[in-house]
């Protein structure tokens, strides 16, 4: 399979970008001045990483691909010594993210690795619960700690405390000391979003793998439907809300919760009821931590949480109360989902013809099931939580920013790296501190507009699926599981890039994310907001989904999304919830527009539209 | 004769072992055989009253047994004449074995049934018609072998299959082309050189109502390209399953998870040719498909999941992979429709299978994990 040369595809600059490379960290790039760095980039397959990525990166939002990074290739390489495979390399062209995985080439080197990943892994996989457990422990202090970071204004004249207490230090200080704990919280989360994650995902991985070589015509999804039913973190938002539609009508309030969608009204008439103020009471309960549930991936700025955006969990509510008093079950049918699990997996494993086979399936399932909760709840607590948290503390950051007119807007911080900033933050601590203007005042303003166009001609750059040079053999674990690299998968995304007009696309393909055939008319849902416009038996078409996408899912028919894999979580709800899926698309929200008839095939993954 | 009509009552619902029938029948209704009498009916009519005494829904018929055929060589003289006809044919003599060949088939295809037998089989075409509620109603005459193991019986079985027969005259005479198909060339060939004695060969002819299909076609219950046993493959096209079975068309393929019923693959082929009857003529034709038919799906959705249930207990009764020909009746109603026509175990994969030595050994899921990530996953 041949693709195009990295250096040429970065070659071809969109006029008006040019010099865009310093938004950026310097080993991101595609180099032509190193010769020996050239030849391993050209030699090299990247792979664009559009499941993390729909759209380029901002400067700072740059923090986690580099937390990841590192994260992911230490555990592999430095610490579990996965025997073939080291980490996961990195590239950017015009803010999108290639990535490719480094193997081990010499045998020699790849056996010598056996004996401590068998020790090493082996301790994580045979005391997986316990570990699991104190890595709970460990991610809620870290986002405790977080919590309590304070992003301190510079004031006229220090507080007189300063003075009484001794204290020695000033607020100046006290921001750029709280900005890099800031930072380096958010790194040392991602640390522990790997400890398990990559071992997690190899285990899922073989399990998928054993029983596809059993049974080669088995689709990913039936697979993981063997590990589903397992109650995980994820649905717990959701849950909060049913539970909140149930007390409202319990306490006769629900028609109060009801009466406005802006949540700021609700608020107000529900303070006047005594009974509303009971339900709030519940209510806040709620919302720490489970609101901090975010209504993207968690994996950009833009991702705000339902705390932020308390319409979203509010039309949630309105949706349950109303289906409550419709009489229509809003439990989601874990009886149901287990039984048919238990008789799928009965099934498959009956049709298995020797008892060697029969051993080792039981063996895999087994693993597959004790990692798959930690695999799903980490999103919760390191995207969902930490994220939320941490965007709300970097806005202060960009607050202080504004007040002392580094930037014009709060949001424009973003478009900083996160080193900027730390610099940006010595110029006004110096400057306030001497009593004079900070010098960013006069450049980063102009620099942040100019930023700002180059990041609109990014987004409308399409990033080629693949480049570098194809390899035969794939071992990262998490290149399979996530990305699902194969030949096929890469054919295809060559084939969705290749369109040229959506508006002539009849048929399309993605992955099959939850079984079932159905008709109906499809509702186009960019962000979270959108969902409140969905109709009941509606087909979802989302650019992905996330779990505050919750209670879109009890409305509709089926769901399409234009990025994800069989572990996707749109894959995994709608499987919860019996209704079809088909995830990884591609460009299904470009091409389907709200209204049009389509139909979903959830089994095969393939889509058509009536015109 | 009434010694066939006496010893198949009808309405004396199967059972085992060709149980109830006296102990040499010339002619019986399916249902009261099973698939342990392969000797008495032939491998097809055999398995097709296992399948109606299993419940599945099979178009009714009865067959000529192997006793009935006996008689009919014996009557006939054939029996007697035939060592003298072959005298000095060597296996390899291809113009001589030829020669005897036509002789020995013109011989027996122009001889009449004894008359006992002709009222016999008549009574039970007049049965089958009542019970069917069609006037002279069409059937498919094929023969079904008794010694799937010998080649030669295969070669009888390949090509006799006559379809939309009506009225006994025309049973009778294609029931005598199935038993001439015993004497082709390469059958005599075969036997000459295997030693196998010409006297010994039997047969049986089977009678089965014809499906007025609007579609069929066949259905292994295992993935015939990779031997994956947890899918269903079913091949289809308009018409009769001829064209399926003869691969004179590409016919549209599904893929049906056998666990969760649910179709994963789906191709539609482009499909020229369809078998059906000239309703003029009465006769079985090959014609060319409608054109606005010839890209069209030729087996709905719903017919594709009902037909793949059935497989799927087909293989549960006979507890082992199964190659099953099938059709949809256009005169009756959904829900009722879909019919089995035959029903045989597969044989090149489960062989295949059977021969495979246990590779691996079960591991810890550690083990597997190291050994495979070891071995990675191949790209290109």
């Amino acid at each position: 399979m041949k693709f195009p040369v990295p250096h040429d595809v970065k070659a071809k600059t969109i006029p008006g970008t040019e010099g865009w490379e310093r938004m950026y960290p310097y080993q991101y790039q595609f180099v032509t001045d190193d010769p020996v760095r050239n030849q391993y980039e050209k030699e090299t397959f990247w792979f664009y990483d559009g499941l993390h990525y729909p759209e380029p990166l901002y400067p700072f939002d740059t923090i986690w691909d580099e937390a990841w990074f590192l994260a992911l290739s230490q555990y592999n390489n430095r610490i579990f010594m996965v025997p073939p495979v080291r980490g996961v390399d990195h590239r950017m062209i015009n803010g999108y993210v290639y990535i490719s995985p480094v193997p081990v080439k010499n045998p020699e080197e790849i056996g010598s690795r056996v004996p401590h990943f068998m020790e090493r892994a082996g301790h994580y996989y045979k005391n997986w619960d316990a570990l699991e457990a104190k890595w709970k422990v460990k991610m809620e202090a870290t986002i405790r700690e977080l919590e309590a970071i304070e992003i301190p204004r510079l004031a006229d004249m220090e507080d007189i405390s300063v003075v009484m207490d001794a204290l020695g230090e000033s607020k100046g200080y006290h921001l750029l000391k709280n900005y890099d704990d800031l930072i380096n919280l958010g790194i040392k989360c991602w640390q522990y979003h790997f400890e398990f994650l990559n071992l997690g995902y190899a285990a899922y991985v073989f399990f998928l793998d054993f029983v596809q070589k059993l049974f080669p015509s088995i689709p990913a999804q039936r697979v993981t439907q063997m590990i589903s039913g397992i109650d995980v973190i994820m649905y717990r938002p959701d849950d909060e809300l049913k539970g909140l539609a149930k007390k409202a009508i319990e306490l006769g309030v629900d028609a109060a919760v009801c009466f406005s969608e802006e949540w700021t009204e609700v608020e107000a008439a529900l303070k006047k009821l005594p009974k509303g103020v009971e339900w709030l009471t519940s209510l806040n309960l709620s919302r720490e931590p489970w609101f901090n549930v975010s209504t993207g991936t968690g994996w950009f700025h833009h991702d705000r949480s339902w705390n932020d955006q308390m319409n979203v969990p509010l039309s949630g509510i309105q949706t349950y109360i109303g289906k409550i008093k419709q009489g229509v079950s809003i439990e989601r049918p874990t009886e149901k989902v287990c039984a048919e699990r238990d008789r799928i997996t009965a099934e498959y494993r009956g049709l298995i013809e020797k008892e060697e086979d029969r051993k080792q399936f039981d063996e895999l399932l087994g693993c597959a099931k004790t990692v798959f909760p930690y695999v799903e709840n980490h999103l919760f607590y390191v995207e969902h939580w930490f994220h939320s948290v941490f965007w709300n503390k970097m806005r202060e950051v960009g607050a202080i920013l504004v007040e002392h007119g580094v930037i014009k807007d709060v949001e424009d911080v973003w478009l900083l790296r996160r080193d900027e900033i730390k610099q940006a933050l010595w110029d006004v601590v110096t400057a306030w501190a001497t009593g004079v203007t900070p010098r960013g005042t006069m450049t980063w303003p102009k620099e942040v507009e100019w930023r700002k166009g180059v990041m609109a001609k990014f987004k409308e750059w399409n990033a080629p699926p693949a480049i570098g040079t194809a390899p035969e053999v794939i071992q990262e674990p998490f290149t399979i599981v996530l990305w699902g690299v194969t030949n096929t998968s890469l054919a295809d995304w060559a084939a969705v890039a290749e369109v040229k007009d959506p508006s002539t696309v009849k048929d399309f393909k993605g992955f099959a994310g939850s079984p079932g055939v159905v008709e109906g008319k499809a509702r186009v849902c960019r962000t979270v907001d959108d969902i409140r416009q969905l109709q009941e038996g509606e087909i979802l078409v989302a650019p992905t989904t996330s779990p505050s996408w919750a209670p879109a899912f009890a409305k509709i028919k089926a769901c399409v999304t234009d990025v994800g894999g069989v572990m996707s979580h749109a894959a995994i709800v709608c499987r919860e919830y019996g209704v079809p899926a088909v995830v990884g698309t591609g460009h299904a929200t470009k091409i389907i527009q709200t209204g049009m008839m389509i139909r979903v095939d959830g089994s095969t993954g393939a889509i058509s539209i009536s015109r | 004769m009434t010694q066939a009509a006496k010893s198949a009552p009808i309405g004396t619902k199967g059972t085992k072992s060709g149980a109830g029938l006296s102990s040499a029948p010339e002619l019986c209704w399916f249902e009261d055989v099973c698939k342990e009498d392969v000797a008495l009916v032939g491998g097809k009519c055999s398995s097709l009253g296992e399948l109606i005494n299993a419940g599945v829904r099979v178009p009714p018929g009865f067959a000529l047994t192997t006793h009935g055929y006996a008689r009919f060589m014996r009557d006939a003289g054939v029996s007697g004449k035939i060592p003298g006809m072959l005298k000095g044919v060597g296996h390899d003599d291809l113009d001589h074995l030829e020669s005897a060949s036509r002789s020995i088939r013109e011989m027996i295809e122009a001889h009449s049934f004894a008359w006992e037998l002709e009222d016999a089989v008549a009574e039970f075409y007049r049965k089958l018609s009542v019970r069917c509620m069609v006037p002279a109603v069409p059937v498919a005459v094929r023969s079904s072998a008794t010694a799937e193991d010998l080649p030669g019986a295969s070669f009888a079985g390949q090509q006799d299959t006559y379809l939309w027969i009506r009225g006994v005259d025309d049973l009778l005479l294609h029931a005598r082309r199935c038993i001439s198909s015993l004497f082709t060339g390469r059958a005599i060939a075969y036997r000459i050189k295997m030693g196998f004695p010409h006297e010994e060969v039997a047969l049986s002819v089977g009678f089965q109502k014809m499906a007025n299909s609007y579609t069929a076609g066949v259905m292994f219950t295992m993935n015939p390209a990779n031997g994956d046993r947890s899918v269903i493959a079913i091949d289809s096209n308009f018409g009769f399953g001829e064209s399926v079975v003869s691969g004179e068309v590409t016919p549209d393929h599904f893929v049906v998870n056998k666990v969760a019923l649910d179709i994963i693959e789906r191709t539609i082929c482009h499909k020229e040719i369809t078998y059906t009857v000239d309703l003029k003529t009465q006769k079985s034709v090959k014609i060319e498909t409608p054109y606005e038919r010839q890209n069209v799906q030729s087996l709905i959705d719903e017919e594709v999941v009902e037909l793949a249930r059935m497989g799927k207990a087909i293989e549960k009764h006979y507890g082992r992979p199964m190659d099953i020909e099938w059709a949809v009746d256009k005169d009756l109603p959904a829900g009722g429709n879909i019919f089995i026509l035959q029903a045989r175990p597969e044989t090149v994969w489960s062989d295949k299978r059977a021969s495979e030595a246990t590779e691996n050994k079960a591991t810890s899921a550690m083990d597997y994990i190291l050994s495979s990530l070891l071995t990675g996953k191949k790209v290109t």
